[in-house]
């Protein structure tokens, strides 16, 4: 029986032996020696892995009693998130490596934090809902503070973590009410509960703890203290992964469980989820503007984006959620772009992220000047670009589940929003010559940029299929 | 009478009774180890020993224990009075609770509970409290420092104490010390016991003891030449006498821990020969002969030494084991040699 | 009143108190050690109910290891908390409010519980009845059997913390010297001294 089961959980298992092969080979042999070439491994399996489940996958299969959950849905989080991991860890490799931070353990706590995601995604059960969870967050906790010796990363990882147990805490207590009136951790459990939509004051608050955890997990508002100063003060390029892989695991678990356990409660979360959405677009678009380091800058605009994301779950729908995997797929395609210039941000070979230092760029680098454009432009929702059909899918999903006020919403602060990315643009072309950047972008940052700029254009033509893709995964999930 | 015995207040009596017997087996034999083991070191250093009291100095520890109980209590200035007189308490009462589960024959045993391995393995990590609690509420250096070693020391060898005991745990199939021993019984004798199977072990599990109970070559909480005496410098009358006492009746429970796990406990060495709750005491009495006689011969660890030991040597050796035994008991290999449990034993 | 009562009130008690002056004692060593005593409180109270195994599993774990780090923290790190309890005051509105809102749940899951319909179906039986395997068996039976992938998922998540704790604790400092035992155990008495026999008077 387990054997039948665990062969359902085959990318998990390959991927938690490369994490344990790794860590003893490195240790038995030069020790951060190996970081480079183990990080590249690290990056070919992740892709490997993808592709894997990519092209293997099919139907919906149930491992361990229904604790864990082989969709189309988990898959095609699971490719988003092996595939933003991996561009991370190889456009990053340079960054870490210039700043001494290249640890092969680095690598490796990336692997384990991938394989909680990838559980998280897939999880049918409560509890395993939880291990999952912190499995990745515990590894996010460490690599956030990675750079021990300065104090700006040490305090993001303690900040990080204090939160992150506080919304653990938030989470478990909320399912520990589910359990008491359910009378079981499984999904499937809870659902057959809650039929007829009969849903008890003890379930509702339940429900309530829940949301609020995995609100805090998306850096939704107002759950959102932690994301500007834990995006200022890790590393860049870890900054990179936290904007991308763990936010989409986080919208897929939050879409999983409001549909999977709580379907017949759709009034009920839908309030909560849309509240959240409006407070964080609104919340993301107005502090941006005051900033001046671009990644807090960054981190303001993931939350204004979760709250866009939000805003396709809250409609409740299968195409809400079809959305919603859209968005999330342009978003993190978006930050690896942005991400990849944010890192090589140099002057006098040192890494400065003030968005002062950004004026007339474009006179210097006018190839890469144009690809950030693109980039925020397509951030801001601006039409011809990918940006935009994310924002219009979550928008028309909205609209057409009858919630117009929630829509009407999301364009003004889309319009708030765009303030500060054209800022940005701005400054590149028009802006004083003061400091100006003077670091040399190395191939890989260099290729993400581009690529990333490439996709905001070509995508238009028809988003690449994902489109069908995302609308199969919401079809698994929602029903 | 018979009546009385089988109300309430009869079973309390009768368990009552039963407690004080344990107690009162430890307490006598605690005097004697005392004596024992000094006389040994006495003999392996070629001195006489204690011989003024009584025949032979029999009754040294009797005149020793009267000493320190008429003495007066002296508490430090700056100690905190709750705390420090807690602690030679909770040593002392912890060092007996375990007892309580401790068999002498087939079914004589105070309280024949299920996880009974667990419950001394618990308690024995309790105690490390009286430890801690006495070396900080002294509030003086030499004896936090004394506290803080024993600690730490006590806690990295319970690790490997555990996984061994894990080993015995699947060869038998049980928590309880009743069917640890029975599962030794068989008609080899002596090679029917567990320290055939889990050789290895048995020395491991011997040392961790040592270094449990803060005995010589580990008795670095204490080490004179450095912290003068550890965590009991500032104890002096009554409370340093339970110290004391409860280290030994702790060491006497490793005894009986190694003779109930690897050597049959109550059971006969030589098929035929009855059992019988003498040959757990013997079993008993010769252990506590190796504790004194290691005491006496091998020089003390320096600090470092023992924590390598502990971490780099013990715990791997004692985890391997765990695995080892658990392949060995599925497969049945030997037929059943480590899986007692599949044979009836 | 049977024993067993008598024993519930007892320890039940005393996990109370133990977790009130856990709160309020002033000395941050002594809030241990009464958190140590309803650690032993809660663990009578699984005994009590029949769950001995996680009983021992409570004292093995929380306060043979947990609660004695816990101990050395405080007892080793000079805070103090007298000046953090003051600092603390200043949130007593906050935490009086989280107090009233966690108690009012408590009141609703002991006034106005309300079970979904079906519960006994869902609720299931996971272990075997205590005739049939005790205690400490039927929990490895659904630990290594139904929870199976939950049991390694806790691995890996103390895998990542072990990792972690070395990653930003370790520094492999390079110049001191380090004692490699292997190689003086191995080191060969002929190689490293040499005997002279010194004639009387002469010296070397």
């Amino acid at each position: 029986m387990i054997a039948a089961d665990l062969a359902i959980m085959i990318p998990e298992i390959i991927l938690a032996i490369f994490a344990m092969a790794g860590l003893l080979m490195a240790v038995y042999t030069t020790k951060d020696g190996m970081a480079p070439a183990l990080t590249f491994g690290t990056a070919i399996v992740l892709v490997i892995v993808a592709f894997y489940i990519g092209v293997t996958g099919e139907g919906t299969r149930i491992a361990f009693d229904g604790m864990f959950v082989d969709d189309a849905f988990a898959r095609f989080a699971k490719v988003t998130i092996l595939l933003s991991a991996a561009a991370v860890l190889v456009v990053g490799q340079d960054y870490m490596q210039k700043n001494n931070l290249l640890r092969f353990e680095y690598p490796m706590l990336v692997v384990l934090a991938v394989i909680g995601m990838m559980v998280m995604v897939s999880a049918g059960d409560l509890i395993a809902l939880y291990m999952g969870l912190e499995l990745q967050s515990l590894a996010l906790y460490v690599v956030a503070a990675l750079r021990r010796d300065s104090v700006k990363s040490t305090e993001a990882g303690l900040k990080y973590f204090v939160l992150g147990a506080l919304s653990s805490g938030l989470l478990l207590y909320g399912a520990s009410l589910v359990y008491g009136f359910a009378g079981t951790t499984g999904f499937a459990g809870i659902i057959d509960a809650t039929a007829g939509g009969d849903v008890s004051i003890g379930l509702l608050l339940g429900l309530v703890f829940v949301t609020a955890g995995l609100a805090f997990k998306v850096s939704a508002a107002p759950f959102h203290m932690w994301t500007p100063d834990v995006y200022e003060g890790a590393p860049t390029a870890i900054t990179a992964l936290f904007a991308t892989a763990p936010k989409v695991a986080a919208m897929a678990l939050f879409a999983r469980v409001v549909h999977d356990a709580f379907g017949n409660a759709v009034g009920d979360w839908q309030q909560i989820v849309a509240f959240l959405a409006v407070f964080s677009m609104f919340l993301g678009s107005i502090a941006a503007i005051g900033q001046t380091d671009i990644k807090r800058l960054m981190a303001y605009s993931s939350i204004a984006h979760m709250g866009f994301a939000l805003m396709g779950l809250a409609s409740g729908t299968a195409q809400g959620v079809e959305a919603m995997l859209i968005y999330m797929a342009i978003y993190v395609t978006m930050n690896i772009g942005a991400f990849a210039f944010i890192m090589t941000m140099e002057k006098d070979g040192r890494h400065i992220t003030t968005i002062s230092s950004l004026a007339s760029f474009s006179s210097r680098q006018p190839a890469k000047a144009m690809a950030l454009l693109l980039l925020m432009f397509s951030l801001a929702g601006v039409p011809p670009l990918l940006g935009f059909f994310g924002k219009y899918a979550v928008l028309w999903a909205a609209i057409e589940a009858d919630m117009i006020w929630l829509a009407v919403a999301g364009v003004i602060a889309s319009v708030i929003g765009a303030y500060y990315y054209l800022r940005i643009v701005y400054l590149m072309y028009f802006g004083e010559d003061r400091e100006g950047l003077d670091g040399r972008m190395t191939l890989a940052p260099f290729v993400a940029l581009m690529a990333a700029a490439i996709i905001m254009l070509a995508g238009i033509v028809n988003l690449f299929g994902i489109e069908g893709l995302a609308e199969a995964a919401a079809q698994t999930l929602v029903n | 009478m018979d009546g009385f015995f089988s109300t309430t207040a009869g079973l309390g009596l009768i368990i009552v009774a039963q407690c004080l017997l344990v107690i009162g087996f430890v307490m006598v034999s605690l005097l004697f180890l005392v004596y024992g083991d000094r006389k040994i070191w006495a003999a392996v250093q070629m001195r006489r020993g204690p011989n003024v009291v009584g025949v032979f100095g029999l009754l040294q520890t009797v005149a020793d224990a009267l000493k320190y109980v008429v003495k007066e209590v002296v508490v430090p200035a700056g100690a905190d009075r709750t705390v420090f007189m807690l602690a030679p308490l909770t040593s002392f009462v912890l060092a007996m609770l375990a007892w309580a589960v401790i068999p002498f024959n087939d079914t004589w045993v105070l309280s024949d509970i299920n996880v009974a391995i667990l419950f001394v393995f618990a308690v024995s990590s309790l105690e490390v409290y009286g430890v801690i609690m006495g070396g900080w509420a002294s509030n003086s250096k030499y004896p936090f420092l004394g506290s803080l070693r024993s600690a730490a020391q006590m806690i990295s060898y319970e690790v490997s104490i555990g996984l061994i005991i894990v080993g015995v745990i699947i060869s038998t199939g049980s928590l309880n010390f009743g069917d640890i021993v029975r599962a030794q019984d068989g008609d080899f004798g002596l090679f029917n016991w567990y320290w055939l199977p889990h050789f290895p072990m048995v020395f491991l599990f011997f040392i961790s003891c040592l270094a449990e109970t803060n005995r010589p070559p580990f008795d670095l909480p204490e080490a004179e030449s450095e912290l003068v005496a550890g965590y009991q410098v500032e104890y002096s009358s009554t409370p340093f006498l339970l110290f004391m006492a409860g280290e030994y009746i702790a060491i006497f429970l490793m005894c009986a821990l190694i003779s109930l796990l690897f050597f049959g406990g109550w059971l006969s060495p030589i098929p035929g020969l009855p059992d019988g709750a003498l040959w757990m005491v013997a079993k008993m009495a010769f252990f506590f002969f190796l504790f004194a006689m290691v005491k006496a011969i091998v020089p003390r660890y320096r600090y470092d030494q023992l924590m390598r030991l502990g971490w780099k040597v013990f715990l791997p050796m004692s985890l391997a084991w765990v695995v080892i035994v658990a392949f060995l008991a599925k497969f049945e290999v030997l037929g059943g040699f480590w899986a007692r449990w599949a044979i009836g034993g | 009143m049977g024993i067993a009562d008598l024993s519930f009130w007892a320890f039940a008690i005393t996990l109370i108190t133990g977790g009130l002056f856990t709160v309020v004692a002033r000395n941050p060593v002594h809030s241990v050690l009464w958190l140590i005593l309803s650690f032993l409180s809660a663990a009578g109270l699984f005994v009590l109910i029949g769950a001995e195994f996680v009983a021992m599993l409570l004292i093995i774990v929380y306060v043979g290891a947990v609660a004695v780090l816990f101990l050395f923290v405080v007892m080793m790190l000079d805070v103090d908390f007298a000046a953090l309890k003051a600092e603390m005051a200043t949130y007593v509105p906050v935490a009086g409010l989280i107090g009233i809102v966690l108690l009012m749940q408590l009141g609703i899951a002991f006034g106005n519980w309300q079970f979904s319909e079906g519960i006994e179906g869902r609720l299931g039986n996971p272990t075997p009845s205590l005739d049939v395997a005790h205690n400490t068996q039927a929990l490895g039976l659904i630990l290594y059997d139904r929870y199976f992938l939950l049991f390694q998922l806790a691995g890996l998540i103390l895998l990542v913390a072990m990792v972690g704790a070395i990653v930003l604790t370790l520094r492999h400092r390079v110049d001191v010297k380090r004692q490699d035992v292997v190689a003086q155990m191995m080191r060969d008495p002929k190689k490293a001294m040499e005997l002279k026999d010194v004639k009387p008077g002469q010296g070397l």
